[in-house]
């Protein structure tokens, strides 16, 4: 009866390793589901303050992005420390916006044209003129649903 | 029959390692969406009509260059500021049986604040040096005394709160009947209790 051999007695089975794809796959289908791909690359440092009483963006289809925030540190040597509008991936002036906004919106479908909010993912670290520069542009182009982008997060810890 | 017993099984020993690359893949390449934040509705740019405002009716909120708040003449802590708000937009300082009474308010009826939700104006100031950060804070507290009042206003007459009715409504699996219902609920909270935010433009001091 030699057909099973039998195992010397201390000899360890291997873990099996079967399963490891399955729990990568698994890990992955994650990732893909709850993250979305990056649509341009942040220039501009962009710490978003805290608030509470927010409100999802729930479209991502009728939403425009407008980053303000300092240069991060490899363009900081060309373009200073002073916050700047980044639109799409470049740096912009406040003139700029909207010719954006209108270019941005002129893509969109007719149906949505009328219900785009814009987004300001501002950091924390901005100052308010530039922030009231953008809204007089925004109302110029009568783009009016602004959303601040905000962390969830106590609101009293923005004044730190 | 033997020659197919003798196929080699394929090697699947490094699918684990192909599954950690598209992983890696998608871990650099996507970011976790932060899309939520304040909701504001800018006034349109052609607005200038003159429109009086008793001074009783009007809530001053500044914020100076070093970011500091002073709200009606009176500097303020920011954790007070949504408390200040409250009593300002609930006073309901007109007494029954006048003409712009307000019923639902539970406010002291000072006659300093507002005269009733409707007519009550909160202006917010902001000079060019103000933080964001400082910003965002006031909008939210001011936010906050919107919600509270209006979800107490809501737990009162229908026994759910206003943040719930609208997430409610948003949901997109409510019957159509139940939708309309709720819509209507919504906008009789929204007409008691107005959301009059003005922005009054940057100034430099």
């Amino acid at each position: 009866m030699a057909k099973f051999a039998k195992k010397k007695d201390g000899d360890l089975p291997a873990v099996s390793t079967a399963s490891l794809p399955d729990i990568v796959f698994m890990l992955l289908f994650f990732f893909m589901t709850v993250t979305t791909m990056k649509d341009s690359s942040l220039l501009v440092q962009n710490t978003l303050p805290n608030a509470t009483e927010i409100k999802k963006l729930e479209k991502k289809d009728r939403v425009i992005y407008i980053y303000v925030g300092k240069p991060t540190r490899e363009y900081q040597s060309v373009y200073g420390t002073e916050p700047k509008i980044q639109l799409n991936d470049k740096f912009a002036s406040v003139e700029e916006i909207g010719s954006y906004i209108l270019a941005e919106r002129a893509k969109k479908p007719q149906e949505l044209q009328n219900v785009l909010t814009t987004a300001l993912k501002v950091d924390k670290n901005a100052n308010m003129g530039l922030i009231s520069d953008i809204k007089q542009e925004l109302r110029k182009v009568n783009a009016l649903k602004v959303n601040y982008t905000t962390y969830e997060g106590n609101a009293f810890n923005n004044l730190q | 029959m033997s020659r197919f017993r003798q196929l080699p099984e394929v090697n699947a020993g490094s699918m684990a390692d192909i599954a950690f690359l598209l992983l890696i893949f998608f871990l650099v390449t996507a970011a976790i969406p932060t899309d939520e934040g304040l909701l504001r509705i800018s006034p349109p740019e052609e607005n200038r009509s003159k429109v009086e405002i008793r001074d009783r009716n009007l809530f001053e909120v500044n914020l100076n260059p070093s970011g500091e708040l002073m709200v009606e003449q009176e500097i303020l802590k920011f954790s007070e500021l949504r408390e200040a708000a409250v009593s300002f937009i609930d006073n309901g300082g007109i007494s029954a049986g006048n003409l712009g009474h307000c019923a639902y308010c539970s406010g002291s009826g000072d006659p300093q604040l507002s005269e009733n939700p409707q007519k009550a104006i909160i202006a917010l100031q902001v000079s060019r040096e103000t933080g964001y950060s400082k910003y965002v804070t006031v909008q939210n507290e001011l936010q906050a005394a919107y919600n509270e009042l209006r979800n107490n206003a809501s737990t009162r007459l229908y026994g759910i709160s206003f943040q719930a009715m609208k997430t409610e409504y948003s949901n997109s699996n409510a019957t159509p009947e139940r939708k309309q219902d709720l819509q209507q609920k919504i906008k009789k909270i929204q007409e008691m209790y107005p959301q009059k935010l003005l922005e009054i433009s940057t100034t430099n001091f």
